[in-house]
């Protein structure tokens, strides 16, 4: 029995590890920086180049742009979308659209001899881009005239080292360049090539929009409209920023729109060299980085409570209030120092009040949270989990993490941000999270990606003044003009899945690109505008999309996995966590990993644990409890659970509530104490294949957790935070205990100390005062005593 | 004899058994005047449920028990009615004989001082009679077994430790047993000796050499089978951590669940930079009696006893009706001091009301909502109060008729009239 569930346990970690960590053993499919940061990013070969959609019949997220799609359509439009037909006509009004706009053969032409000469002579383009750079950094370095010099030769100095890896580089490509032109124009190869030069000229474009950007911020800046004059040839791409917004229509009237920011920077923070020159990553996070030797961290700011029943699955979990875990590198000698002191930090850069974060309230998950980028690390110790389920989420919290955005809220997707908006809606989720991930497929080095998102849904229905419709303007009193220059990629995707012939809600401006992906075990189809481009703009010179629901509100799939907790029992005394967990997979069962936090306070008896689908007791394969320690530490109960289908599982659990001192009450004690959610980590069953080829082209959204099986995914599920009242002591009144208390403590001292002292006499009443003075007289006249 | 302390037996260990299998016994076993946290059931359940997982039961801050009752129980799980069934009847009969001893002894110190008429006349009518007497171990064992308090304690399986007085090593091993379960009975240690020296006719006298062979070697074997059960939990257990997680949690008090005695709330209520100072003074409260009581009461070490578990009982950290009930099945020991008691009649009123307004009380707190902690806290200071009039009745009785043994029953002033004894 307990081999068996040994083995069970083994085999889940192996999975969860497998799931989580960004590279396995093999390092067959790791989640590569690079890859990533090239996906979508509109380059010069990329036009040139078909697609190659690694899983056939699934359309690739960055969408090919005009000139490829008439590539595309010439070479018999080997993309197979979902309506082949549809697209073929929506690529033909394209054409024609692009017909109008008299740049576009020449572009084309140029872009010919620009990849010819790429691949020629890369070299002298590279010592060409590495002059101009140069020269651009120092003439910004210009304004600080003290450090100029100083930093001047730093940087020669760097940009020589840099040559010389370059030219490395550029001979490997060169080989693969002419292989590839011997070879038949087979898209898996040349799509090397181009990842390759991609990376190149995105950054090189990179820095010349910058440029663009400064001289004249009028003009909108466009990324795949590169200067004729200098062809691409750059150093390795030091980071690279991609934005993304995902809207998605929810059946119950909703609109759940999430933003994606991600900075990757192929810095070695893990390494031993100090990284002091930041461009895109802000600087403030990177120096807590480097400072507390930090591997991952993962940060979110939370208001309200994601419905999983209405609402489906969110792209990225966050439990109610503010949560926080990281894992510190294993050179960290003093993690609980570490922990403490960089929950303090971050306290101040997120204005949050991360500071209340101790011991009380830090759990060392045991196997619910393990790293989500690269690095197979499984010593728990170095892990720290922390939620705080009370922290409200409000403007102070949005500015500096807007501020961490290259763009701010001046350009981009960002401009949207605007809190009287944000803050007007029935759920609000900002998250910061910083992993290593790889840099090139062989994972030979790391990068650091810093994703920023933020999810909101807008309770349109009822605020909508009865009308279902909904525009950017509407929601976020914006509308987009412009993509943020410094991002390689910024795209705005609708999902229009359970919209094929347009019966349930129309979109307009329609756009003729679509995209799928396969987000939480589902094939869906999204349209794209990709901000980047000029027309996506259209004649207005803004973006304002507006959807109009036609239908009433359809019947939506329920999520497969969904948990609901809450506290049973009544009076102050004692109470029981009832925690429901339903798998609705009407024949795969499946397992999870339940994971409960709770304070110290509520002394949990483990004893009283009962687990019981369909009226039976289920028997958890694993179980990792702490009890608490008073005033130190919470309880941390994680349990490994087989759910059976089409089910609900139910765990409960006892507890006691205890009385506290009246100092460790918060101000309004009657309000009730706040227990974190429990957090469901679970590989549920897909019902698509899940693409486990980390392809270069998967939006953002889809690609947080690094999936590598096809038949399942990985899925995070937080449960309602619960409020628990606690006896209270009287608080006006400590005066008066400690007086009566020390009263009857002093009786019964002082009747004893009676006792114990004297000894008992014959009562000899004592003559009144009126007597005493008669005796004195009469011992003075001589008298007898009275 | 033999045949009604069966009968009784038999009665206690039926009611006992009835209350087990009604429902009373689970909510008899929550309530917080019949538990505490060191000795609750449901805490020994949840230790053993961690030592199952692997978990050292003293790793949380649920589990306060000793070593070597989880390890008992560990075996005993199944039979634990039976075991609590059991220990009471070994404690009532415990009592039964140690009264019979007793009660030997009295006699026969009396004859002693009658023959040798040191007792003066008038005093006659203080003077206890064999008829008297004979029931006074039965009663005793009744009022221990028949004690609600004991009942409900024993249904909601605490686990109070049990005295027993025979031979001196055996008092030593039980009232190290006793120490080790609760560090209380350390004050107990002292009329245990005094009580022996008296069996052994050895007087208490520190220029005698025989005295304090007998002292040390009576404490050597205290001390050394305590050691020796420290020792063992240690290797039962592999750790010191139960050194903490029982003592320290006695001494620092840092579960405040309310309960009947005066630390909970104090605690609760306390500033924090005095808690240390409060904290030592209220320990130091404890085992500060002992040493006056005994030189006090150094020729009647059973009072002495009796004297040091109500104030145990009384002023002890997380206190019991167990705890009580203990000390009140002496009560019949000491009746012929009845005609010398002053208020045992509001002192026997406040405890009966008390008893009956402790679960209201807590009701209204806890459950209605309708009134808040201050009044049950009004409660368990008038209970205490209550304790404390009874246990200095009781020795204000005591040492009064001790008085009049020497100096008769009916004094005179000087001028001839009536005298009244007071306390100077």
């Amino acid at each position: 029995m307990a081999a068996r569930r040994c083995l069970g346990l083994w085999f889940f970690l192996i999975t969860l590890c497998v799931v989580s960590t960004g590279a396995d053993v093999l390092h067959t499919t790791p989640v590569t920086g690079t890859e990533s940061s090239a996906a979508g990013t509109e380059t010069v070969v990329a036009r040139e180049l078909p697609e190659a959609p690694s899983d056939p019949g699934e359309h690739t997220a960055a969408e090919p742009t005009r000139e490829g799609e008439q590539n595309d359509r010439t070479r018999g439009g080997e993309q197979t979308l979902g309506q082949p037909t549809r697209e073929e006509e929506q690529e033909q009004e394209k054409t024609r659209e692009g017909e109008q706009t008299p740049a576009q053969p020449t572009r084309e032409e140029e872009e010919e001899e620009e990849e010819q000469e790429q691949t020629r002579g890369e070299e002298e383009f590279t010592r060409e881009e590495e002059e101009e750079e140069l020269t651009r950094e120092e003439e910004e370095l210009t304004t600080e005239e003290e450090e100029l010099t100083r930093e001047e030769e730093e940087q020669t100095r760097e940009e020589e080292e840099l040559t010389t890896e370059e030219e490395e580089l550029t001979t490997e490509e060169e080989e693969l360049t002419r292989e590839e032109e011997e070879q038949t124009r087979e898209e898996e190869e040349e799509q090397q090539t181009t990842a390759q030069q991609e990376e190149q000229t995105k950054r090189w474009e990179a820095t010349e929009l910058e440029e663009e950007h400064v001289h004249d911020a009028a003009v909108p800046p466009l990324a795949g409209d590169p200067p004729a004059a200098d062809p691409p040839s750059p150093p390795p791409s030091k980071d690279d920023f991609q934005e993304e917004l995902v809207i998605r229509p929810l059946h119950s009237g909703d609109i759940y729109a999430s933003f994606q920011f991600r900075t990757v920077w192929d810095a070695d923070f893990m390494g031993d060299q100090k990284v002091s020159h930041y461009r895109l990553f802000p600087k403030s996070l990177g120096q807590v980085i480097t400072k507390f030797s930090v591997r991952e961290l993962h940060i979110s700011f939370t208001q309200g409570y994601w419905r999983t029943m209405q609402w489906g699955q969110p792209y990225l979990p966050s439990p109610p209030g503010a949560e926080l875990w990281v894992w510190f590198q294993d050179t960290v000698t003093d993690v609980d120092g570490t922990w403490k002191e960089l929950t303090n930090v971050l306290s101040g850069i997120f204005c949050a009040s991360l500071n209340f974060i101790d011991s009380t309230n830090t759990v060392q998950p045991s196997a619910s949270f393990k790293p989500l980028g690269i690095g197979n690390v499984t010593d728990h110790s170095f892990l720290r989990y922390a939620t705080l389920p009370r922290e409200i989420v409000c403007t102070e919290n949005l500015t500096p993490w807007k501020k961490l955005l290259p763009c701010g809220s001046k350009a981009g997707l960002s401009v949207l941000l605007k809190s009287e908006k944000l803050f007007h809606s029935t759920f609000h989720s900002q998250a910061v999270h910083v992993r290593p991930v790889c840099q090139d497929p062989q994972c030979r080095t790391t990068s650091m990606e810093l994703r920023q998102t933020l999810n909101v849904v807008f309770d349109l229905h009822t605020s909508g003044q009865g009308k279902r419709e909904w525009s950017l303007f509407k929601m976020f009193s914006r509308t987009l003009t412009e993509a943020c220059p410094l991002a390689s990629s910024s795209k705005v995707y609708v999902d229009v899945t359970d919209n094929p012939q347009g019966e349930q809600f129309e979109l307009s401006p329609a756009t003729p690109l679509l995209t799928q992906a396969v987000v939480l075990g589902d094939r869906r189809t999204y349209s794209v505008y990709d901000l980047t481009q000029q027309a996506s703009f259209g004649s207005s010179r803004s973006l304002n999309m507006l959807l109009r629901w036609k239908a009433a509100d359809g019947e939506m799939l329920r999520p497969l996995l969904h948990s609901e907790r809450y506290v049973a029992g009544y009076g102050l005394q004692a109470g029981e966590i009832h925690t429901l967990i339903y798998n609705h997979h009407p024949y795969r069962a499946f397992p999870v990993l339940l994971l409960s936090a709770v304070p110290w306070y509520l002394r949990l008896y483990i004893h009283t644990l009962t687990v019981s689908s369909k009226g039976k007791d289920n028997r958890p394969s694993y179980i990792h409890y702490q009890p608490s320690k008073d005033r130190e530490r919470p309880h941390l109960l994680e349990m490994l659970l087989q759910l059976p289908p089409n089910s609900v599982t139910e765990v409960t659990v006892e507890f006691e509530r205890a009385l506290l001192k009246w100092t460790e009450y918060t101000p309004d004690p009657n309000h009730g104490f706040y227990v974190g959610s429990s957090v469901i980590s679970a590989l549920v069953p897909s019902v698509v294949a899940m693409d486990t080829n980390s392809t270069l082209d998967r939006p953002l959204f889809s690609s947080f957790f690094p999936c590598k099986e096809e038949a399942s995914y990985f899925m995070r599920v937080y449960t309602e935070p619960l409020l628990v009242n606690l006896p209270t002591p009287d608080f006006s009144m400590p005066y008066n205990v400690i007086c009566l208390t020390c009263t009857v403590v002093a009786v019964g001292y002082g009747s004893l100390y009676n006792l114990l002292t004297r000894t008992f006499q014959v009562d000899e009443p004592s003559p009144g005062l009126a007597k005493r003075i008669a005796n004195v007289i009469r011992r003075f006249r001589g008298v007898p005593l009275l | 004899m033999a045949a009604p302390l069966a009968l009784l037996l038999i009665v206690a260990v039926t009611i006992r058994a009835a209350l087990f299998r009604t429902s009373l016994a689970n909510l008899i076993s929550e309530r917080v005047e019949v538990v505490s946290p060191l000795n609750a059931w449901k805490r020994v359940v949840e230790g053993l449920a961690l030592l199952d997982l692997d978990i050292s039961p003293y790793s949380g801050d649920v589990f306060h028990e000793t070593p070597m009752v989880i390890y008992l129980f560990h075996f005993l799980m199944d039979y634990a009615e039976i075991t609590f069934m059991l220990a009471d009847c070994l404690t009532a009969v415990a009592l039964y004989l140690a009264v019979k001893d007793y009660n030997k002894q009295v006699f026969r110190k009396q004859k002693f001082a009658l023959e040798a008429d040191r007792i003066p006349m008038d005093c006659l009518e203080l003077i206890r009679s064999p008829t008297e007497m004979y029931y006074i171990p039965l009663k005793v064992a009744m009022f221990y077994l028949l004690n609600p308090f004991t009942i409900v304690s024993c249904v909601a399986k605490c686990t109070c430790g049990c005295l027993i007085y025979g031979s001196a090593l055996l008092s030593a091993i039980f009232l190290a047993l006793a120490t080790y379960q609760s560090i209380y009975p350390l004050t107990l240690c002292v009329p245990a000796l005094l009580y022996l020296l008296q069996r052994l006719y050895i007087p208490v006298n520190v220029r005698r050499s025989s005295f304090w062979f007998y002292t040390l070697q009576y404490l050597f074997m205290f001390l050394g089978s305590l050691l020796v059960l420290i020792c063992l939990s240690f290797f039962l257990l592999g750790s010191w951590d139960f050194l903490p997680a029982v003592y320290g949690f006695i001494l620092s008090v840092p579960d405040l669940t309310p309960n009947i005695g005066l630390f909970w709330y104090f605690f609760a209520e306390m500033f924090d930079h005095f808690r240390l100072f409060f904290l030592c003074v209220f320990q130091i409260n404890v085992f500060f009696y002992t040493l006056p009581l005994s030189i006090k009461l150094k020729e009647h070490p059973v009072f002495l006893i009796f004297m040091q578990i109500a104030l145990i009982a009384i002023f002890k950290s997380y206190p019991t009706v167990g705890d009580l009930s203990l000390y009140m099945a002496f009560l019949p020991v000491w009746n012929h001091l009845y005609r010398f008691l002053r208020n045992i009649f509001l002192v026997s009123c406040v405890l009966l009301a008390c008893s009956a307004l402790f679960p209201v009380l807590w009701h209204l707190w806890i459950y209605a909502g309708s009134a808040n902690s201050n009044f049950y806290y009004a409660i368990t200071l008038l209970f205490s109060v209550a304790q404390i009039l009874l246990v200095s009745d009781y020795f204000y009785a005591f040492l009064r008729r001790e008085h009049h043994l020497t100096n008769g029953l009916y004094l005179k002033k000087k001028d001839g009239s009536e005298a009244t004894l007071v306390l100077k």
